[in-house]
């Protein structure tokens, strides 16, 4: 079912709220990813509280959907939205890159509850995907994979094996997006290494590919839609997202993918964020 | 997972007949009968690596990703995560260097339980060039944490070592060679045990510790020098490389004091640093040399020739040990004044 006006007004509030704590949370670990984690939040906020069929009560429930953030360097985003699912207190978040934490920059599935793979080297967790939908199909589960490559991150080989893989083997039960803020630690993706024309790169992969506005939830939840009818292979949303999208002084700036914030920093960011934290 | 294979009744396989990888092939396809989360996975090399049989005898369970090693490794990942138990098959080459990285962060790091059945180990592959020699991988792979490492000598244990792994809850690398290994074993049940060294030749004089294929040629060369000599040359056969056998390895150093390993291998990292490790730590003393291919890119030549060319062969070792035999490693021969 596509998203309601009811569920996107409360969708809106959560993203907002899971920017403001990803802000706090930036300022707690000293430094973390931030510019991609803000980028990627509406996405994960619609996979988490609209489509994944997860249970926080039972993360290793086997019939659950699986989520690999392929872009691993957003763990700070992802960390804060399993802790508004519930996998974990929120006050966890405060060890946040602190020596002996189970929380660093990169989340490790053996440490954080609820994180179904580890990542952070890029160009690794599509290839996983790859490999749990094909292990749902053969064991006849109807679970499905979700994925989140960066844009950069598509300069990895490793993601065209698997988008050759996925394809080959008409993954229909893998839906991967690609988080395109259009920058990279070096700079803009096409002046450091050109990635257009990416939907035609997808789409000569043999993968269902749709492009779609990353931060409007409504075009995201209609191009999951779409993702999940279709039924002859592997589907990618290319989300056309916003580095640093929600503070004003981060959008956009190469600078802002990884960085520390001190109070001030902090006041400010939330202020443009707006609402109430949780 | 013992109860996984409970019940299972082993054949004895042809192992006169069948090279090291037809033996893995058979073996895995046995298993697979028995144990339905079994897959395989290759990358365009399910006949070179006999993983193909699977492939035969089960074609829903085997996946072929084309020659994208990196790939392989984040599938076989994923695969293990949705609960199958995948078996991995490509040169040693490819899975320690090519997929390196896969191997630890996906499978390694994550603790997955992958199965890799790593062929055409060493210098096995002679002819093919140094590209397609791998004298590397037991270094690169007995740093990564979680990994349990073996390379068996011959086919029988080879059949051994793939049965055990799947009892094994976590992640296991095993190097085989191109198949014409020759065989150690006469019988297949001559008590294999991941991480317990097996010796197969007493002695006293000295041990020669080896793995893979250079354990045929201990055992000859022992044979010979006990023969042509007189010598009493223990031979210990360090199928297992991590965990490792620490206990064989000091018994052989108090009851023979002098040591030398020998492997189809760099010298370093592999077999002859594994044992010197643990002799260093020990604190006591032994004369001790480290015998595989020195420092160096491996040369292209037959197996037989590259192994007579760095002292792997029969002839080699004992040469090696007659060396080590003569020397003065010690002027003080009280054991008790030692840390």
């Amino acid at each position: 079912m596509p998203l309601t006006e009811e569920e996107w007004k409360e969708l809106t509030d959560r993203a907002r709220a899971i920017r403001r704590d990803i802000v706090d949370v930036t300022g707690w670990s000293g430094g973390a990813h931030i510019g991609g984690a803000l980028s990627q939040t509406d996405i994960m906020t619609l996979l988490y509280f609209k489509y994944l069929n997860i249970d926080p009560q039972r993360p290793d429930w086997e019939d659950r959907d699986r989520f690999i953030l392929s872009k691993g360097h957003g763990g700070v985003g992802y960390a804060v939205v399993l802790a508004h699912k519930g996998y974990f207190d929120p006050e966890l978040l405060r060890t946040f890159n602190h020596s002996g934490s189970s929380f660093g920059m990169h989340l490790d599935g053996n440490k954080v509850t609820g994180v179904d793979a580890s990542t952070g080297s890029l160009g690794h967790g599509l290839p996983m995907a790859v490999g749990l939908a094909l292990g749902a199909r053969m064991q006849g589960k109807s679970w499905m994979t979700y994925c989140i490559v960066g844009d950069g991150e598509c300069n990895e080989g490793s993601i065209w094996e698997a988008a050759m893989a996925g394809a080959h083997y008409k993954l229909n039960n893998l839906v991967a997006f690609v988080d395109r803020n259009h920058l990279m630690i070096d700079g803009p993706t096409e002046e450091v290494m050109a990635l257009e024309p990416l939907e035609a790169k997808w789409k000569a992969f043999g993968w269902w590919v749709t492009c779609v506005e990353g931060h409007d939830l409504m075009a995201l939840s209609a191009a999951i839609e779409r993702a999940k009818e279709h039924d002859s292979g592997p589907a990618m949303i290319l989300a056309n997202t916003v580095k640093g999208k929600g503070v004003d002084f981060m959008e956009n700036k190469a600078e802002w993918h990884y960085g520390g914030l001190d109070s001030d920093l902090i006041a400010k960011a939330k202020t443009s964020i707006g609402g109430q934290g949780s | 997972m013992s109860e996984l294979t409970e019940g299972l009744r082993w054949t004895v396989y042809d192992a006169n007949t069948m090279t090291q990888g037809e033996i893995y092939g058979q073996v895995l396809c046995d298993l697979a009968a028995q144990i339905p989360t079994i897959v395989g996975l290759s990358a365009d090399l399910a006949r070179s690596t006999k993983i193909g049989a699977l492939a035969k005898a089960f074609p829903d369970r085997f996946f072929n990703v084309g020659i994208a090693e990196q790939n392989l490794f984040g599938v076989a990942a994923g695969m293990a995560k949705s609960g199958l138990i995948p078996f991995v098959s490509t040169f040693s080459a490819f899975a320690t260097m090519r997929a390196g990285e896969f191997l630890r962060t996906d499978i390694c790091y994550q603790r997955l339980n992958c199965k890799i059945i790593a062929t055409h180990g060493g210098t096995s592959f002679g002819p093919a060039g140094t590209t397609h020699h791998a004298t590397e991988d037991l270094a690169i792979t007995r740093s990564m944490a979680n990994l349990v490492l073996i390379v068996p000598a011959d086919g029988r244990e080879t059949a051994n070592a793939v049965k055990a792994c799947v009892h094994w809850d976590g992640p296991v690398y095993i190097r085989i060679g191109r198949g014409f290994e020759p065989l150690v074993y006469e019988k297949d049940d001559y008590g294999f045990e991941i991480g317990k060294a097996i010796e197969m030749r007493p002695g006293t004089d000295i041990t020669i510790v080896a793995a893979g294929v250079s354990v045929y040629h201990a055992v000859q060369a022992s044979d010979l020098l006990a023969k042509e000599d007189g010598i009493s040359c223990r031979v210990l056969n360090l199928h297992t490389l991590k965990p490792i056998d620490k206990e064989a390895i000091l018994k052989a150093v108090l009851e023979t004091r002098r040591l030398v390993t020998f492997e189809d291998h760099n010298i370093i990292g592999g077999v002859g640093t594994a044992v010197a490790e643990v002799i260093a730590e020990s604190g006591k003393g032994c004369a001790f040399e480290r015998v595989g291919i020195p420092d160096e890119y491996s040369m292209i030549g037959y197996p037989e020739d590259i192994q007579s060319h760095y002292k792997i062969d029969t002839d080699g070792i004992m040469e090696k040990v007659r060396g080590v035999l003569g020397r003065d490693f010690e002027e003080d021969e009280d054991w008790e004044d030692e840390v």
